[in-house]
């Protein structure tokens, strides 16, 4: 089920202002891609203009190709509701749904596709989400009570887990620890490693050491200039990335000399 | 994403003074914030007090000077038209109104949705005699044929026996509903508008369309907003008095033919078309039926208040 994505000369707008230009990229299947950069470089709008996630905020738009499996994204025939059943995401602060107990935020999305399931049909969704967010032994015993009561790191969880529930190809995480402390952190890098053999994973994050631990390959994003565009400065294996980079401004940049 | 902040964290330090230091800046609020609290029970009481000290001898006055057999006999066909006048506006009103906020907040692009917004708020500025004058003039003669119609065709249900009358109390309760609709709206639009951006992006990135959104996100967070707004809008419904007094033609029966001339009055209007000439012991049965329509607004706010506290969501933000 995991694709990979194509992406050629991508323009991503807020209104008039051209936010991030001509991004290519091929993102691997069964991989885990990381993308790097500095605030406001437009890595998070790129990886939200993958689900079409980007347009939900008013006067944003893109221009370019998006290609998953063979099918363009952004082609005037695809509804953008059906691309993000494929496509999930996971973002910077937990959200799960207040109202929800814990098995019902599991089930919110299959619930979405509005078939009746059966009752061991959907047991059967939730504790296999439950573990493969590593998150079932600990709320095995507590499932109808409200996600919210959850931990911040089990928050996160409980969201991948809600994500995963519905076996997207593609999973998008918004910088999934930076609202969580280093043990809960460790608990979702390991998690991302175990996802990898099923899903493609684009994960933005500002930890250039969680980038190193948890990606195969390295996006760097970064401004031209104040006020100017973001663009993709070089992607390349995060290996090479990190020991040897090609372009001198992110090194400067992996090494903390940034300027 | 915009880039999120967390937005407690700049506030934590300074917030609590001292113990022991006694600022005076401090000393002043807390009793302009005491004063202005008391101010509202105290007016409140005044009012309670009044209504039942004024209202006690109806229930003992001579019946020919009430009017009716005897106290109750006269309010309840009063009480039954103001709730029935009420119910049906907020019937009326409530979808409109909620459908009408979710259009504002969620459907219409932004430049559409500000001046729609400031038409409906602008509804509200309108007085209550304007209502009436235009439920009497315009609404009544242009409902007149869908009665007429509904007497033909749904004459059998109870609700439609007519004679046909554009006066009825069913004009009555959607010139209400008109009343009532901005400031359910206003209400309704601005707890919508509040539904966190997360949830709704977590509905969204799941695939929820944005109906599908709106029920699993706007909806569960607005749910005690939206009852609020309602009764408030009842409140409004229920107190209205210019206009209900201007468009009914009111008998004060019992009856559920909300299409006839034959109606019940509401205990606001009845006030309002009997206080001029009301003397001695008329007024304190005027006055009573005013402690009755007090009571029944304190019992529904009530009511409210537990409704929407039970349906609270917590931690939503």
């Amino acid at each position: 089920m995991a694709k990979s994505i194509d992406i050629s000369d991508l323009d991503i707008y807020y209104g008039d202002f051209l936010a991030v230009q001509g991004v290519n990229m091929t993102i691997r299947a069964r991989s885990v891609t990381a993308f790097i950069g500095p605030s406001g470089c437009g890595k998070s709008t790129f990886l939200r203009s993958l689900n079409r996630m980007h347009e939900v905020i008013p006067g944003a738009r893109v221009e370019g190709k998006v290609v998953v499996d063979g099918q363009s994204l952004y082609d005037p025939g695809v509804d953008p509701v059906e691309v993000r059943r494929q496509i999930g995401m996971v973002f910077q602060r937990p959200n799960p749904f207040p109202t929800m107990s814990i098995y019902e935020n599991v089930l919110a999305g299959n619930r979405l596709n509005s078939k009746k399931m059966k009752k061991a049909e959907a047991d059967d969704i939730v504790e296999r989400s439950l573990r493969g967010a590593n998150l079932w032994t600990e709320v095995k015993d507590r499932l109808s009570k409200p996600g919210m009561g959850l931990s911040g790191g089990q928050q996160q969880r409980l969201c991948i887990a809600r994500a995963i529930a519905v076996e997207p190809q593609v999973l998008l995480m918004d910088e999934p620890c930076s609202a969580l402390d280093p043990i809960s952190t460790a608990a979702i890098e390991d998690l991302i490693h175990e996802l990898k053999s099923d899903y493609t994973i684009v994960i933005v994050t500002h930890n250039m050491q969680q980038a190193a631990r948890v990606s195969d390959e390295t996006g760097f994003f970064n401004l031209k200039a104040t006020g100017e565009p973001g663009h993709l400065v070089e992607f390349n294996s995060t290996q090479k990335m990190f020991a040897n980079p090609d372009d001198p401004s992110t090194e400067a940049y992996i090494s903390g000399r940034f300027g | 994403m915009p880039p999120t902040t967390a937005p407690d964290a700049p506030s934590a330090a300074p917030v609590v003074a001292p113990t022991g230091v006694r600022r005076p800046g401090d000393l002043v609020f807390a009793g302009l914030a005491r004063a202005a609290g008391l101010l509202i029970l105290v007016a409140l009481a005044g009012v309670a007090i009044f209504l039942t000290l004024e209202g006690v001898p109806a229930i003992t006055a001579p019946s020919e000077r009430i009017g009716a057999d005897n106290i109750v006999v006269y309010v309840w066909p009063l009480l039954f038209g103001t709730l029935l006048a009420a119910t049906l506006a907020i019937l009326v009103a409530a979808p409109l109104s909620i459908a009408l906020a979710l259009v504002i907040s969620h459907y219409a692009p932004r430049r559409l949705a500000r001046p729609i917004g400031y038409l409906i708020d602008l509804l509200a500025a309108v007085p209550s005699v304007v209502y009436g004058l235009w439920g009497i003039q315009f609404l009544a003669p242009k409902v007149y044929p869908v009665y007429q119609w509904l007497v033909d065709n749904l004459g059998w249900l109870p609700f439609f026996e007519g004679p046909a009358n554009g006066r009825s109390i069913l004009t009555a309760s959607l010139v209400l509903a008109i009343m009532a609709m901005p400031i359910i709206t206003a209400i309704c639009r601005e707890i919508f508008a509040q539904t966190p951006t997360l949830h709704q992006e977590a509905a969204l990135a799941l695939g929820a369309t944005r109906w599908e959104m709106i029920r699993m996100t706007v909806f569960p967070y607005s749910r005690s907003g939206m009852i609020s707004a309602v009764m408030l809008g009842l409140g409004r419904a229920l107190g209205e008095t210019m206009a209900v007094a201007m468009v009914l033609s009111a008998t004060g029966v019992i009856t559920f033919n909300l299409i006839s001339s034959v109606n019940p009055s509401t205990i606001a209007a009845n006030i309002a078309l009997g206080f001029p000439e009301a003397s001695g012991v008329k007024v304190n049965v005027l006055i009573f039926s005013g402690l009755v329509l007090f009571v029944v607004t304190f019992v529904v706010n009530f009511l409210a208040r537990l409704i929407a506290a039970r349906g609270a969501v917590k931690g939503g933000r």
